[in-house]
């Protein structure tokens, strides 16, 4: 187990290494630079010209690079050229957020997911069968920005039941422990400010998991149909066992398999599903930070996300492959 | 099939009814963004901030939140242009233009407790003039540098001469502040918020901060972006900037020399997106927003909302760059795209209430403007025949016009631009659209002079003719690709001018030379709108959107 770990730990040393070159270059090709973006309106030909003296954008690309792997080296991903602030800093203040937020759609899509995944398949072709599967189809379909128009709209604005942005009502200064709200407010017993945190997730959060709440009800339902007509499956029923039993030991367990590597998969993806929704719903977390970036051609910013991005995948699937131990001893990995 | 049908109807019901199982866990949400306080008002602002010290930015958005805790020298009078006193009560030039003392206003305190003085003044102006370092770099002294020029000791050989000289106390509350050579960017230059004055026992503390500018990027200080250390003299003191919440939070300053602010608390809430202000506003999530597109003035004034209309203080203009193109070196072809274009229409269909037809380089508002410019009113035919004047028969010219995004003189960019280009169709000349994002890519490629015909504007800092016609025409620029050596002398020859009204008059003149030049189109001015809730007193609006939240109240 612990060989695994290590060997995945070091694998992880290429796979960055070959995405920063490949970042790199990309943002060289990438039309205007953080100078102008800087600068705006108001920009001269010198003002620009040092502005990217400063930042080292005049200097060849293998110069920049070889001192972003320096200062990496050092654990230090430079400075944000939007907000002039340490890249890790910024990252670590928004983090927080975007993992509430990722945690709590994945809940939804989790919670809900699975026993409707399940029940489709035990009653294949039921009305219930037929409405998980079209409306899965549904939540695909919709793009996730769409959804989050529309999910603010109908629920905030013309209802009024959620507030239509942020992660925390204005005003409300609740005292932060961890940078995740809804933790913090238990923990310091401000019920009223995990309360208020709860109900600002609830949108972004629907609309978050829209696609991977899809996806799992669909992957549960076709590996427990498939599970279904195993021998096992038959032969336990003709054992006499219990409903439960048969259920939980025999037909869950099976059936989650192909379920837990989406699920590790998709919590990977949610993070560019962030993207969209926290900006709609201002949420500020590292998925509108990026987008800004973005906007900003905030190169350290985006380096850094996406580095950050492949290293969280590569944590994924090992979290995943030691899952499989758990779920099904045959499953050995070594 | 009876029993397909009704295993999709319920197969709807149930979908339906899981979307509202799921969302009404939390349906019960208390009251709105107001928070505990009922007295704190909430304003939708586009953009974060970049720094809490305005001396350190360049941008609106900064301006917006340290304008109500900074004051500086001069201010303009409230819902106007003109120049009033501000911290100071007076202030007088000498005649070269080189001297400008000022009268101090009497028992001013600053947020940590310390006195307007003098003194206080002068220590401004010598720690920015002493800056090194990152400081120096234009993306953060932009301000300074273009209205005292450069530092004590410049550190790169293009930042400009330091037009600065000194700052003396002739007494308690008389400053005096010189420079070398007059500008026209004085005394308009003392009303910047990027020039408000701090606190000296502020500055103390930021001065222990100031070895940190590295060379390496541009980092901004500390200070700068946490609350407490900054201090001014308004209305509000800022308490507190939470980035992962996008807010500042302002609290009523109670020692405040001037009538005190109506709401103990302003936040300014950053929220990216117009559609997303607008609806925060709708469902009473915040109070106010600015940047309202013109398409939802009248849907929001019906529902009740109110949105005030500021006087015009901008300039939209269609720019022609000389060296992309040759066929634009030659006047005749840039006349013949004046008279193609149908400006009323732009303004009619596409600006809000108030948008004006623009003449020349600048608004009606701006001391420069002139009577007697040349001007091109479209004449469909007469541009047909300046083309072939020109021996430009049916030419082609790529256009670029920018998209995601509406400035304050550009509410619908890409509508403008399907006008113009038909307006241009009529007239024989093709049209090769380029659309881009606004930032960075627009941006770049207008300024590096990649675009031949190119949508752009500018909302003026103060009312001084240079800081419209002064930024495009002073010399050489890219974005133009021009050298003409009479628009060039007429601008230098009224930036140079000590006197205010001869220079008044000389603006006039750079105007007609330019017009009669003809670099690029003027449009058309719009006037730049702004919403608030119903239960709100909402402050009087400036044509320089530098409105006064101490001026709000809840009904």
């Amino acid at each position: 187990m612990l060989r695994l770990v290590v060997r995945r730990l070091l694998q992880l040393i290429p796979t960055l290494l070959g995405l920063s070159v490949l970042l790199f270059l990309w943002l060289n090709k990438l039309p205007g630079g953080p100078a102008a973006a800087l600068l705006g309106e108001r920009a001269t030909e010198a003002d620009k010209a040092r502005i990217e003296r400063a930042l080292g954008l005049d200097q060849p690309v293998w110069v920049q690079y070889g001192r972003f792997l320096k200062r990496l080296g050092e654990l230090d991903l430079g400075t944000s050229t939007q907000t002039g602030q340490p890249v890790w800093e910024e990252f670590a203040r928004r983090f927080p957020a975007t993992v509430e937020l990722g945690i709590f759609a994945m809940l939804i899509a989790v919670a809900v997911g699975i026993p409707l995944g399940y029940f489709a398949a035990k009653r294949r072709g039921s009305w219930l069968d037929v409405s998980a599967v079209s409306g899965s189809l549904l939540g695909i379909c919709i793009p996730v920005f769409f959804l989050a128009f529309i999910l603010r709209a109908v629920f905030a604005v013309n209802l009024g039941w959620f507030p239509s942005y942020g992660r925390q009502s204005t005003g409300l200064n609740a005292t932060e422990v961890t940078g995740f709200y809804v933790l913090d407010g238990i923990l310091t017993g401000e019920f009223d400010a995990a309360w208020d945190a709860l109900t600002h997730l609830v949108l972004p959060a629907l609309a978050l998991a829209s696609i991977p709440l899809a996806i799992i009800v669909r992957m549960t339902r076709a590996s427990v149909l498939e599970v279904l007509g195993e021998d096992y499956v038959r032969t336990a029923e003709s054992k006499g066992l219990q409903q439960h039993v048969i259920r939980g030991r025999h037909v869950l367990r099976n059936a989650l398999l192909p379920v837990v590597t989406a699920v590790g998969l998709l919590t990977g993806s949610l993070l560019s599903g962030a993207v969209l929704t926290e900006s709609v719903f201002a949420f500020g977390g590292i998925g509108s930070f990026l987008r800004t970036a973005i906007d900003g051609r905030d190169y350290p910013v985006l380096v850094g996300f996406i580095l950050f991005i492949a290293l969280t995948y590569v944590i994924l699937n090992l979290l995943v492959d030691l899952a499989y131990n758990l779920i099904d001893p045959r499953v050995r990995v070594h | 099939m009876r029993i397909r049908k009704s295993r999709a109807a319920r197969a709807v019901v149930v979908t339906l009814a899981m979307g509202l199982a799921v969302t009404s866990c939390a349906s019960d949400r208390d009251e709105g963004g107001k928070g505990e306080a009922g007295d704190t008002f909430i304003f939708g602002a586009a953009g974060d901030p970049g720094s809490l010290d305005p001396a350190l930015a360049s941008d609106g958005e900064t301006f917006r939140v340290t304008r109500q805790a900074f004051e500086a020298l001069i201010e303009h009078e409230p819902g106007g242009s003109q120049l009033v006193g501000g911290l100071a009560e007076s202030w007088e030039g000498s005649e070269d233009g080189t001297e400008w003392t000022f009268k101090l206003r009497d028992g001013v305190k600053f947020h940590d407790g310390e006195k307007l003085t003098a003194e206080a003044v002068c220590k401004n102006y010598d720690h920015w003039f002493n800056w090194s370092g990152t400081y120096q770099n234009s993306a953060v002294s932009y301000y300074w540098q273009t209205i005292m020029g450069g530092f004590k000791k410049n550190e790169d050989k293009e930042t400009p001469e330091a037009n600065y000289v000194s700052c003396t106390a002739e007494d308690e509350l008389t400053p005096v502040i010189k420079v070398k050579e007059a500008t026209a960017n004085l005394p308009g230059g003392f009303s910047l918020q990027a020039l408000a004055i701090h606190s000296p026992k502020a500055i103390d503390a930021y001065e222990k901060e100031e070895a940190k500018g590295e060379g390496d990027a541009i980092t901004y200080p500390k200070y700068s972006q946490e609350a407490g250390t900054v201090a001014g003299t308004g209305p509000f003191k800022i308490s507190k900037w939470n980035k992962g919440n996008k807010e500042v939070t302002l609290e009523r300053f109670d020692d405040y020399w001037g009538k005190k602010a109506g709401v103990e608390k302003l936040v300014f809430r950053t929220l990216d997106t117009e559609e997303g202000r607008r609806q925060a506003l709708q469902a009473g999530d915040i109070h106010g927003y600015d940047l309202v597109a013109p398409a939802d003035v009248k849907t929001l004034e019906k529902d009740g909302f109110q949105v005030p209309t500021r006087d015009v203080f901008n300039i939209f203009y269609l720019g022609f760059n000389q060296e992309n193109n040759k066929l634009l070196k030659k006047k005749e072809v840039r006349e013949a795209i004046a008279h193609a274009i149908d400006r009323d229409n732009i303004v009619e269909t596409q600006l809000p209430e108030g948008g004006v037809k623009a003449s020349q380089f600048m608004p009606d508002t701006v001391a420069g403007y002139s009577g007697d410019v040349k001007v091109y009113e479209q004449d469909v035919e007469k541009s047909k025949e300046l083309l072939a004047d020109a021996g430009a028969k049916n030419p082609t010219l790529d256009f670029c016009y920018p998209t995601e995004v509406t400035r304050p003189y550009m509410p619908a960019p890409a509508d403008m631009f399907e006008l113009m280009k038909t307006d241009l169709e009529k007239a024989g000349i093709k049209v090769k659209p380029r659309a881009m994002k606004w930032n960075p890519d627009y941006l770049d490629s207008t300024q590096n002079g990649k675009c031949s015909l190119y949508l752009m504007g500018w909302t003026g800092d103060f009312n001084d003719g240079y800081n419209f016609i002064g930024t495009w025409f002073g010399g050489y620029d890219k974005q133009w690709g021009f050298k003409n050596d009479k628009v060039f002398d007429a601008m230098k020859a009224a930036s140079s001018e000590p006197d205010a009204e001869k220079r008044t008059e000389l603006y006039k003149k750079a105007n007609e030379v330019i017009m009669d030049f003809l670099p690029g189109l003027p449009i058309s001015s719009s006037p730049p709108s702004i919403a608030f809730a119903k239960d709100v007193n909402p402050p009087k609006v400036s044509p320089l959107t530098q409105e006064n939240f101490a001026e709000v109240s809840f009904k």
